[in-house]
Formats: C-alpha cells, structure tokens, sequence
C-alpha cells in the first residue's frame, strides 16, 4: 500500500520532470546544442510566477502563461544575442555561450532575489484515497504537462513551422535547400525549448519551495530523462520523466534515500552504452 | 568538433615542423616559451616571499594543470570530458584517506594520481566507445554517480568527508613549511602537466589523437588503433588531477563530497581551455591563469563584488561570441608565422 | 611584418597585465590608515583591521550576509562610543575588510591569506559555514591569528589541534539533545523516534549525535535516513515515515529542505506528537508556511525573546558584559530594518567577544589576547560564552541551545515561543503538535 503511494506520487513528479526535460531536448535535437543555461531558465519561470501572482494577485495559473509567453520571446532573444553567432563554430562555443548566459542569469538573480527560498502561497486541496493522500496542485500540474506535450505533438506534426522545426532537426543543410529559412526556425526552436524550461519552473513554484539556483537540480535530472527518452526525441521526454519519477518514488522502499542519485546516474551511463538512442528510440 | 579542416592540417604541419626527429627540446622554443611562462609567474611568490600572491598563482597552477591535462583529451583528441572533476576528486579521496591513516603525502598524492589513472582506464574501455555529446552526458553522469556514491560510502566518511588534524603539518615543518611545499610541488606538477601536453602533441601517437580528433572513422582505417589511442589520452589527462586533487585537499586539510565533485568546477576547466584554445600546449594555460586571475580579481573588486559572477558571464559570453578559437587559437590564425612560438 | 610583430607583443603585455591585475591591483590598494602594530607607543588612536570572508553570492548568502550585518552594527556602535580603550591609554577604532567566497571553499585559503597579508588584517572572523571555516582555521592557525568562529557549528574544527580559533555557536553535537530533553519532559512515554536528516556533513553530525544521546536515554530509532540535499519531493521519506509508526521525528537540514519537509508533511497528514528540525524553524520566514508550521520545534543558537540579563549573571556568579536583549534587538532593527536572526546575533557576539577581549588585555598582542579569551567566563545578550582550554580548544562550552516551537497565535497566524531550557520558557510545549 505504501509502494502504491510512492508510486502515484513518483508518477505525478514525473510528468512535471517530463516537460522541464522536454525543453533541453528539443534544443538539443534541433540545433546539436547542450543547453547549460536551462536550470537558471527554470528558476526564472519560478520567479515569473511569482512574482506575477503576488504583485498582481491573480491565479498562478494564469501568470504561467504569461510566464510560458516571456519565456518564449527571451529564449529567441538569448539566441540572438549568444547563440546565433556561435551556432556554426566549434561544438563547444556554443556550451560556453550558454554557461556565460547561465552565470549572467545566477549574478544577476542572487544580486535581486538573493538566495533565499520563496513560496507561493496558494493551495488546491487534497483528495484523500486510503494512504495516497494527492495534492490539488500536482494533480494540475501533471495535467497541464499532459496539455503541453499534446500541444508541443499538434504543433510539431500539423503545423507548418513545426514541420520546419523537425525538417531542421534532421538535416539542416537540406532544409535550407528547400528554402526553410533554417535562422528563424532555430531561433523558434530555442524559443519554445526556453518556453517550456520556464513553464515546468513555474508549475514546480506552485507546490515546492524555490530558490535562484534550485534550477540546477532539475537540470541535472533533465540531462538523466533526455538520455532515458532518447536525447533529441521531445515526446519521450515526458515518458522518460514518469520513469525517473517513478524510481523515486520506489527506490527509497527498498534502499536508504540517499543510494537514489547513485542509481539514477548508473543507470543513466549504462542507458548511453546499451541503448544510446533511448529506452523508447528505436535500436540503433 | 569535426569541422575544421583548415585548422587541422594546419596544426598537424607545423607539428611536422616541429617534431623532425632529433633535438626536440633544442628545436622547441614554443616549449620553451611556454615554460619560461610557468617559472615566472611560479618563481615569482617565492622570490618575493609574498603568500597573498602565493596563494592567487597557487589558484592558477592547480587551473593551469588541470587545463592543460583536461587538454590532452579534449583539445587533441577531440572528446569533451564533462565531468573531468571526478578525477580531481577521487584523487583527493584517496589521498586524504591515506594521509588520515598515517601515509605520507610522498605516497599519497601519487596514489590519487594512480587511483584516478585506474578509473580512466575502466571507464575508458566503456565510455570511449560514445562520441559527441553522448560521451560528454556520460561523464557528467559518471561525476554524479561517483558523487552520491562517495556521500553514502562510509570508509570515505560518507557525508561527514575525511579531516587531517593540524597536528599532520608539523612532519613536513610546520603548517607555513607544508604551504609552501605544496606550492612547489603543484608548481612542478604544472610544468610536467605543460611538457606531457607538448610531447604528446608532437609524438605520433599525439598525430594518433588529431586524427581521430579530425575524423575518428578514417583514422581508424589509416592504421590508428583508435580504442587504445584514446583510452591512453584518456588515462594521461586523468593522473595529472588526480595528485593535483591529492595536493590541494591537503592543504586544505578537509574533504567533503560536494567540494569534491562539484561539477561546476568541472565546466570552469572547459571555460579555460576554451579561453585559452584547444588543442595548443600554450592555451590551456593561458587560459587556466587568466581566467581564475579574473575571477579573482573580480570576487575581490569593490566595484564589482556583488555582481562579479554576472560580469564574469558577460565578460566569458564577448570571448566566446568573438574569438571562438581562443587567445592562442587566434594568435595562429593571424600570425601564421608565429606558430612555432606557440605550440 | 615587423608593424604586426609589434601589436603582438603589445597584446602579449596587455595579457600580462590583466592576468597581473589579478594579483596586483588589490594589493596596491592602501591599507587601512594607521595600521595598528602592537607597541607603536602611546598613539591616541588606532584602527584594527577584522578581516573576514562572506558569501555575497552562492548558497549561503542570506545567512552570511546577516552576520555580516551584525558584526557591522557591532563594529559602528562601538567606533561611535570612540572606540576600545588599551592599557596604555590609547584607543582602538576597528574596520572591516572582507571578500565574498561564493559559498564554497575553493577561494578561501586564498582569501584569509589575502586579508592577512595584503589587507594586514589583525583579527579574524570565520567564514559562514562549517566547510569553509575548516579551510579558513589552516591559514588562521598558520600565521599566528586569532579567529572567532560563528555560523560554524561544527565539533571536529576543533579536533584538530588548533590553538586560535574560538566557537561562538553551540556545537553541532549539542544541537538537537535539547530538544529530547524536551520531549521527555513534557511526554515521558514517547520512545519510538524517527530520525530523517540532509545528508551532509553539518546534518549528519548533528543527527549522529542525538541518535548515540537519545540510545543512551532508552530511547528507540525507528528510523535513521539521510536525504539528499537538492530533494525537493519528501514524498518517498515520508512514506517511509508513516511505516514506522514514530512517536516523535528529529532531524533535517537547512532552511530549504526543512521548509519543504515541513509542508509536505503537513500535506500528507501525518500524524505524529513532536517534530524538531535543523535550521529552517528559527527563521522569521517559516512562518509563511502558515498552519504548516505549527507545531514544528526547531533549535536556534539565539531568539530576540531569549532572556538572559544582569541578574542572571549575578546569581550564576559570572561577569555581566555589552547591551541587554532588547538593546541589541532595537539597535539592528533600527539599523537593517527587520528583527534579527540567531546568525545576526551570532556576527555582533563575536566582534564584541573580541572586543571584550582586547579592552581586558589592554593590548593588541595576540599572546595576550589569547590568554584573556581562554580564561573569558561570561553572560550577555547571546548568552553564556566560555571556550573549552584543554583537549578540544576553541570549543565551545558555556554557551547552549534554546529550542523554540510555532503555536497559534492571534487569529491563527503561527507565533514563536521558547519552550526550552525551562528557565527562559515563554510558553509551554504543545503536545501532540497539531
């Protein structure tokens, strides 16, 4: 019964895990880009969120998507300004420009927020079955990340642009052959990767403390998920955060808490080895 | 990363140049440029006696040896090493283990160096087989594997980490004697870890590396035996930290998991190889003293204290936006004929 | 050629020179005016130099910056009185010189040594943190300065053989002992506990030791697990939690971690009679938690309520020393404009135990010095301060924990009373807690 309860909670995470990872995928397998700045974009949607919600006062849910809307114009700003200029030269300029944009970000935020912890205060309630006690908050937040991947789905296989998007991802010289103007497409990519990296922050500020730099922790763990959905495949994304949601959630039944991250990472090295495109991709 | 051809051929012709058989150090200025450099700015502390400034080059010569072995693997042969800290911090491990059950640090620091050669060689045999970001991912999640590993193993003091009572320095002369005997060996260290980038970069089995850095496929096909290529660069760039980890955690006089394998650390060693440009002997370490002389002139600037990490960011942001090869990869680009000076 | 050859060589220098800026630039600037060396005759006035480390950015920066605050408010009061008076009639006026080290110790071996051969520091205070203080004592110990130690509660710094480096907090082993004496006073037949805490060096030393107090007691640990210290989702622990059935649960971390246990606990509905964390319930902002944070006991090093004053010296027999309470509390209110924490109290205790010390030695001297802060036995506002002189120096002996728990207060808004030590109880402890 207690497995059970760790597991919906586990599962609930999960999703909201899934769509942080979305975002540092989708960049990855748009534009061959390890995006190191995603953790502090995630603490900025956090902070978007509340700010919004405790200046304005209106639901946090609506000051989300506002946030998602920020998020999307400042990730094609940050590509204008660091990554465009570096997006052709060595792998690893572009890993620089965005660390440089990650500690801009942290300087910056420790200097206006500082690091101590903020919450939102705002509850949904809870619904109670036996020992599984589900909290109002997570059950919408697992709810909206459904929304988003079904809207980030719709938009990749039935729109124009998102069709741009996927013919970029795979093969960039082609698609600027066919007259896909591969620049704006990029920029687009890093937009909606950034919209998505703010909007996981601001769901995780509706029920979890947070600071300027708690992003760094969800960071690490959408490197782990990105690998666990294959790296560049956004829709596995999400399956692969149920999956890390739920070793979570189950692992500290069996083992001390603390042997979690041991098993995490282990897992995620031996997942590059066996199966590098992923526990969904097909094999390679 | 495989991209550059013009680079390339380039740096394997100078090579060339340089490397013609006999005399290689009588035929290297760059070398000795290079060195000249380190002993410098290492002499300089010691001449003057001042330990303010002791302490700032000792920040830059652990950079300057972890940089430059950092190098070997990611500038000659072309793999990006994420997690290269985990290295530092096994070494440190393992010699604060032994100093705290009585070994001397003669036999301590090199038996982090050995511990971390030993792990690069079992890691290398599975890891190296990935390429591009599929192996950098590998070894950020290597480090944090090792990380949480560390906390939860209790010879290692879990948690809690390994301290040295004070009492340890009085066998190397005292806590100021054991300083700066420290500083002198790291010294040494940084100079070795400059002659190993610069004789594997004109061996041939340094050709062996940039090739596989260039194209790993054809090198494969012109005779490289790449596995074993790339698990040897992969086994130099790791003993060179290991030690330095050894070194500096005995200054320090304790370990902690955290300060041990802090991953952020381990991306400041990319910044400063980038900086200073890959794939040279120099870059590294121009790279590895500028960068933490600018931090450290930024962390102690009245100016800019509050807001020296988004200086930092922005300052680390122009480079990269506008001279992506870093300072010695611009210098050879421009002067071609300086090349020989600047290996 | 030759015109090119010549713009290199200048960029080389221009190289040079930034990477000489970084050793160079602060050196050269000027050192505090009159720089007090000891025995410079019978000068009126000298200014002592305090140098310290402080975390302007990283993880620990609220609290260091709030111990800075305190040791500055310390530092202006005290310059406005005109400063220390010496034997020989002069008197000091201090300033500080500090850097920031981005919450971690990587920097502040360089730092300290920086402050004091460069900064020409005469006295030192720590770091904040147990990890860099470890770093900073090395160098302190190393040239011969004395350093107070606050924001750092670890026993084993003092383990190791160091002879100037003085504890302002009650040590880590003590930290939640108290909080068992509380319990088993207000509820003797509580013996099943659950022990949860962050899995770091500060945590697990302080769990450590209440789990070897509390065995020694017949108390059972039901549970004894670390987490670690990015967890956000408690949702697993408390699972595991609820399997063992505790009468009471001790433990967590930092403010983060607890804040986060705290309310998820609370969500869960848990049912439990007692619950003590590390760290988070002292602060001010806990109580944004709302009916989440009633009931939670927590140690503090220091509350604005504490009640230590002159009689309480007298009858312990032991000398009264610097502003009451409510003097300290007014003072920093009116200087930073919010009540203070423990980590304040802790900055403005330790410029003013140096103080003391040096008004007692009538000297700068740092022998001296030493020897009057070994024999230091007394009262004030932070509480009692005697340091261990025998098998662990620096230690900190006299001074100890007072615990305090979030009850409902006016319209149900949560309020903090001291429930332990007996004698400066302002309310007595609520058991079960919710």
């Amino acid at each position: 019964m207690n497995l059970l309860a760790s597991l919906v909670d586990g599962l609930l995470i999960g999703f909201v895990y899934g769509i942080a990872a979305m975002g540092l995928t989708l960049i990855w397998g748009v534009m061959n880009v390890i995006n190191l700045a995603h953790g502090p974009l995630i603490a900025l949607g956090m902070f978007g969120v509340y700010l919004i919600t405790t200046a304005l006062g209106v639901n946090p849910y609506i000051a989300l998507i506002l946030v998602a809307l920020v998020g999307l114009a400042s990730g094609v700003l940050i590509y204008a300004v660091a990554i465009q200029r570096v997006i052709n030269a060595p792998h690893l300029s572009t890993l620089l420009a965005t660390f440089a944009i990650n500690m801009i970000i942290i300087g910056l935020g420790t200097k206006v927020f500082s690091t101590s912890p903020y919450t939102i205060d705002f509850s949904l309630g809870s619904i109670s079955i036996g020992p599984i006690t589900i909290l109002g908050t997570r059950l919408v937040a697992a709810l909206a990340a459904v929304i988003v991947t079904g809207s980030l789905y719709l938009f990749l296989y039935r729109t124009r642009p998102g069709k741009y998007v996927r013919a970029v991802a795979n093969n960039r010289a082609a698609a600027e052959l066919m007259g896909i103007p591969s620049s704006r497409i990029l920029a687009l990519s890093f937009g909606i990767g950034t919209l998505l990296a703010a909007t996981a922050g601001g769901l995780i500020a509706t029920f979890f403390p947070f600071t300027i730099l708690a992003g760094g922790a969800y960071e690490l763990k959408s490197f782990v998920i990105g690998v666990l959905g294959g790296l560049g495949n956004p829709l596995g994304a999400l399956a692969g955060g149920l999956v890390l949601g739920m070793l979570e959630g189950v692992i500290p039944a069996f083992l001390p808490n603390t042997w979690v991250p041991v098993l995490e990472f282990l897992l995620f090295v031996l997942i590059l080895l066996v199966r590098p495109s992923g526990l969904f991709g097909a094999k390679r | 990363m495989k991209d550059r051809p013009s680079f390339a051929s380039e740096a394997i012709t100078a090579e060339r140049e340089a490397s013609v058989k006999l005399g290689l150090l009588r035929r290297s200025p760059g070398l000795w440029l290079t060195l000249a450099i380190a002993l410098v700015v290492g002499l300089y502390p010691a001449l003057t006696g001042n330990v303010a400034v002791r302490e700032v080059v000792f920040t830059m010569l652990l950079s300057v040896a972890l940089a430059s072995s950092l190098n070997i693997l990611l500038g000659y042969t072309g793999y990006v090493s994420f997690g290269h800290v985990v290295f530092f911090g096994l070494g440190g491990y393992v010699g604060m283990f032994l100093l705290s059950r009585g070994m001397g640090l003669w036999l301590a620091a090199p038996a982090g160096g050995l511990a971390s050669g030993v792990l690069a060689f079992l890691l290398g045999k599975a890891i190296l087989r990935l390429r591009g970001a599929y192996f950098a991912l590998a070894t950020i999640g290597i480090n944090e594997a090792m990380r949480a590993f560390i906390n939860n193993f209790a010879p290692f003091g879990g948690p809690t980490g390994i301290s040295l009572n004070f009492q340890i320095y009085t066998g190397y002369g005292g806590a100021g004697q054991a300083l700066w005997l420290t500083y002198y060996v790291l010294l040494g260290l940084a100079i070795v870890s400059l002659v190993l980038s610069y004789l594997v970069k004109t061996s041939k089995f340094g050709l062996g590396l940039m090739a596989i850095r260039e194209d790993e496929d054809a090198a494969e096909v012109m005779g490289v035996i790449t596995p074993n290529a790339k698990t040897w660069a992969y086994i130099l760039s790791a003993i060179i930290p290991g030690i330095v980890g050894a070194l500096f955690f005995f200054k320090n006089g304790n370990i902690e998991p955290n300060d041990a394998f802090r991953l952020h650390f381990s991306i400041e060693m990319l910044v400063m190889v980038m900086l200073g440009g890959q794939g040279t002997v120099l870059g590294p370490m121009l790279g590895a003293a500028g960068y933490q002389g600018l931090r450290g002139f930024l962390v102690t600037s009245p100016l800019f204290k509050d807001v020296q990490l988004a200086v930092a960011g922005g300052l680390l942001l122009l480079i990269v936006l506008f001279i992506p090869a870093g300072a010695v990869g611009w210098l050879r680009q421009h002067f071609p004929r300086l090349r020989a000076l600047l290996p | 050629m030759k015109r090119r050859f010549a713009v290199l060589i200048s960029m080389l220098m221009a190289v040079g020179l930034l990477a000489a800026c970084g050793t160079q630039a602060p050196a050269s600037a000027p050192t505090s005016a009159g720089n007090a060396a000891p025995g410079t005759g019978a000068a009126s006035s000298k200014t002592v130099t305090i140098g310290f480390s402080a975390s302007l950015t990283g993880a620990s920066n609220v609290e260091s910056t709030r111990q800075k605050n305190g040791l500055q408010l310390w530092m202006d009061q005290v310059n406005a009185r005109g400063g220390v008076a010496l034997a020989d009639g002069s008197k000091v006026t201090f300033t500080a010189k500090s850097y920031d080290d981005e919450s971690n110790k990587d920097r502040v071996q360089e730092l300290y040594a920086r402050l004091i051969n460069d900064d020409k520091a005469d006295f030192l205070i720590s770091p904040y943190g147990s990890g860099p203080t470890d770093a900073a004592a090395v160098i302190a110990e190393q040239y011969g300065k004395i350093m107070i130690t606050t924001g750092a509660a670890s026993d084993s710094t003092y383990s190791k053989g160091y002879t100037l480096v003085y504890q302002m907090y009650t040590p880590a082993s003590r930290y939640l002992t108290g909080a068992l004496d509380a319990l088993a006073q207000a509820k003797p037949d509580a013996k099943k506990l659950a022990v949860v805490h962050e899995n770091d060096k500060f945590s697990t030393d302080v769990s450590n030791a209440l789990k070897s107090y509390a065995e020694g007691k017949g108390y059972q640990i039901v549970l004894f697990e670390g987490y670690d210290t990015s967890t956000t989702d408690f949702g697993p622990i408390i699972n595991k939690i609820q399997q063992a059935q505790p009468d009471a649960i001790l433990g967590g971390g930092h403010f983060q971690d607890g804040t986060t246990l705290s309310k998820q606990l609370y969500e869960k509905k848990l049912s439990t009679q007692f619950l003590a964390l590390l760290v988070a319930p002292p602060e001010p902002k806990f109580a944004e938690l709302g009916a989440a944070a009633l009931g939670v006991v927590g140690p503090s090093q220091w509350e604005p309520a504490a009640t230590y004053n002159a009689d309480a010296a007298k009858s312990a027999g032991i000398e009264w020393y610097g502003p009451t309470v409510a003097e300290f509390v007014k003072a920093y209110k009116d200087a930073y404009g919010e009540e203070p924490s423990y980590h304040a109290a802790g900055g403005y205790a330790a410029g003013m135990i140096l103080g003391k010390a040096l008004e007692q030695a009538g000297t700068l001297d740092t022998p001296k010095v030493k020897a009057t802060l070994d024999g230091l036995d007394l009262l004030n506002f932070f509480g009692h301060i005697k340091f261990n002189t025998s098998n662990a120096h620096g230690l900190q002996i006299g001074h100890d924990m007072v615990y305090i728990q979030w009850q409902r207060g006016d319209g149900d808004k949560p309020t903090k009373q001291i429930i332990w030590p007996a004698a400066a109880t302002t309310a007595k402890l609520t058991i079960p807690l919710r």
